[in-house]
């Protein structure tokens, strides 16, 4: 009989496939991984690249010394500071922006949440070149008001990081239960301003870090809108380098790359910080969990 | 005094209508709350939008005029989305297809393996890996004097640019491009190949399927709505790129973006004042008709895979 054969024959199979699996699996990444491992090490080879063949890493020590390098490249260091307070302001004002306004529209305004969602995500589908070209006018009048500084971009920027901020602030509030949390906190006699700053906020910390996470390593890379614009950061000033020395825009946008990684590697420790709390406090309280016990989508247990 | 009288005037309103009154008067006060976010929206983005799509309809004098959309059809504007579309096409398709093989070898693995994990956080950074740093990794590894190109010719004497140099033109920017489209793939595919459980394989089994009639009659069908709307996120992702192209293009606009950058940049040709944004609400009418057929995909998606 086929069915009393079939269990060793079976398992047979599952180790043949999971050993195909294995050699599928290396050949697949080993692959790729030379592929987007190349231009990395490509970018190091370089830059280090000395006279007559031989390592040098001058490009990089120029690249540490910041008053060496702040008078080598007066514009690339300018490009450098505005970068970095432009990821300062933009991260500030965002989360000046959102996340008062997306608690207090899921506390007293749930009819609006639509609304905010969709004006918070449409940047995705307006591409920067797009953007940027509604923008000039508006920007015609920034000038005006506020002057030409390149720190001025931290409006657009602002705009650019809404969906990514957005998505990860929302993730946090569904969370929690805020309308609890609020309605304890006002029935205790906080204000609104206590309640958002002192009672939500701290619960949703980890969120607002991913957010403002995103939007450093987003203003870091940005670089239409600052060209288009005619204002002056990081990668404006990279990309003006490379026209005059190579080396010194290939070891800048090796840094930067690093910078970003570092950043972003930061923020999966975030999110996995944040899982294992909301794993750990989940324990005591099963029916309060996030995930549904049920298949989530009806079709399925039909 | 007078507020005694008129709390017992009969004319005054009635507690129910003063309720609403107050009701209506706290939801203004709600209102409030929410207004340097609208104003700052409306500034920075329903402004630059009604700017692109209005400019896109008027002529220099400001009038309303279809010359702009016309305009579009010229041949060299016709070429440019012709050639965005076709190098976004090329990206998207073949980094959709690498990048489903890596999230696939990915899922084969432990989910909380150490390869998964690496190449997870590896691919989260590559993907917003773009722009002007993109560009110059590639002219260090491909460029003239580049690593490889370098080693080739020193070591195996094959000269990559014996055909010409095709790092700043189309070519190059399908290699560059599928550089980021192919980790983006494994981001975006990654969660649909989680949703496939090991129990419908094991089902196909004990009914006697293949390997082939399991990925015939069962995962590809399942997975089919999942990659086509991802690639379709990557075609859009390549098709709204600018700085890696502006970085490493050094002659000409190929491509839809640069043309859009010339028309900033350079001097304005009579009557074109707005040709740019007749362009740009082209981009937009292109990209919103491929992000709404990626939202259909992705209901039909959840469906199975949520």
């Amino acid at each position: 009989m086929a069915g009393l054969t079939a269990p060793p024959r079976r398992a047979g199979l599952r180790r043949r496939r999971a050993r195909r699996q294995r050699v599928f699996r290396w050949v697949v990444v080993g692959l790729l991984g030379l592929f987007f491992a190349l231009p990395l090490l490509a970018m190091l080879e370089f830059t280090t690249r000395g006279a007559g063949g031989k390592l040098s890493f001058d490009t990089w020590r120029l690249l540490v010394d910041w008053p060496r390098l702040s008078e080598t490249y007066p514009d690339l260091s300018a490009g450098i500071t505005t970068s970095f307070g432009l990821a300062l302001l933009t991260t500030v004002l965002m989360l000046v922006l959102l996340v008062p306004t997306v608690i207090w529209v899921r506390l007293r305004l749930p009819r609006l949440r639509r609304t905010i969602e969709f004006l918070c995500l449409l940047p995705l589908t307006i591409p920067a070149i797009v953007l940027v070209v509604g923008l000039a006018p508006v920007y015609a009048w920034v000038t005006y008001f506020l002057g030409g500084s390149s720190l001025t971009l931290t409006f657009a920027y602002t705009v650019l990081v809404l969906p990514y901020a957005y998505r990860a602030i929302d993730a946090g509030l569904s969370a929690i239960d805020v309308r609890t949390l609020a309605e304890a906190a006002r029935s205790l006699g906080a204000g609104w301003a206590t309640v958002i700053w002192r009672v939500v906020l701290p619960n949703i910390q980890s969120a607002v870090l991913s957010a403002a996470f995103l939007s450093v390593a987003l203003v870091l890379g940005e670089f239409t809108l600052a060209s288009l614009l005619s204002r002056t950061n990081l990668q404006v000033a990279i990309e003006l380098l490379g026209k005059s020395s190579a080396t010194m825009s290939v070891a800048v946008s090796l840094a930067a790359l690093i910078l970003a990684f570092v950043l972003l590697f930061l923020l999966s420790f975030v999110g996995a910080v944040r899982g294992r709390r909301r794993n750990r406090s989940k324990e005591p309280t099963v029916s309060t969990s996030s995930e549904p016990a049920i298949p989530a989508t009806p079709e399925v247990t039909r | 005094m007078s507020t005694v009288q008129q709390r017992s005037d009969p004319a005054a309103p009635a507690p129910g209508v003063r309720a609403r009154g107050r009701r209506s008067l706290r939801r203004g006060l709600d209102l409030f709350g929410v207004v340097p976010f609208f104003a700052f929206v409306a500034v920075f983005l329903a402004i630059p939008t009604l700017v692109v799509a209005i400019g896109a309809f008027a002529g220099d004098d400001n009038r309303p005029t279809l010359d702009n959309l016309a305009a579009l059809t010229d041949g060299y504007i016709v070429d440019a989305f012709v050639r965005s579309i076709v190098l976004s096409a090329a990206t998207a398709l073949l980094g959709a297809v690498l990048g489903a093989l890596l999230a696939y070898a990915l899922v084969t693995a432990k989910p909380q393996g150490l390869l998964r994990r690496a190449v997870t956080a590896a691919a989260g950074v590559l993907a917003q890996f773009g722009g002007v740093t993109l560009a110059f990794a590639f002219i260090a590894t491909v460029g003239l004097s580049g690593f490889v190109t370098v080693f080739l010719r020193e070591h195996l004497g094959a000269d990559i640019y014996a055909g010409g140099v095709w790092l700043f033109e189309l070519p190059g920017l399908t290699l560059v491009y599928t550089y980021f489209q192919i980790p983006l793939m494994v981001i975006v595919f990654l969660p649909a190949l989680d949703g496939i459980r090991p129990q419908w394989r094991e089902a196909t089994e004990s009914l006697g399927g293949s390997t082939w009639q399991y990925w015939r009659r069962v995962a590809v069908p399942l997975l089919a709505p999942a990659f086509l709307g991802s690639t379709l996120l990557l075609f859009a992702n390549a098709f709204s790129a600018y700085a890696t192209a502006a970085a490493l293009v050094s002659q000409g606009n190929p491509i839809v973006p640069l043309q859009i950058r010339g028309t900033i940049t350079s001097e304005v040709v009579l009557g074109r004042a707005n040709l740019g944004k007749a362009m740009a609400l082209g981009m937009i009418v292109v990209v919103a008709i491929v992000m709404w057929l990626y939202a259909l995909l992705q209901r039909r998606t959840s469906r199975w895979l949520g």
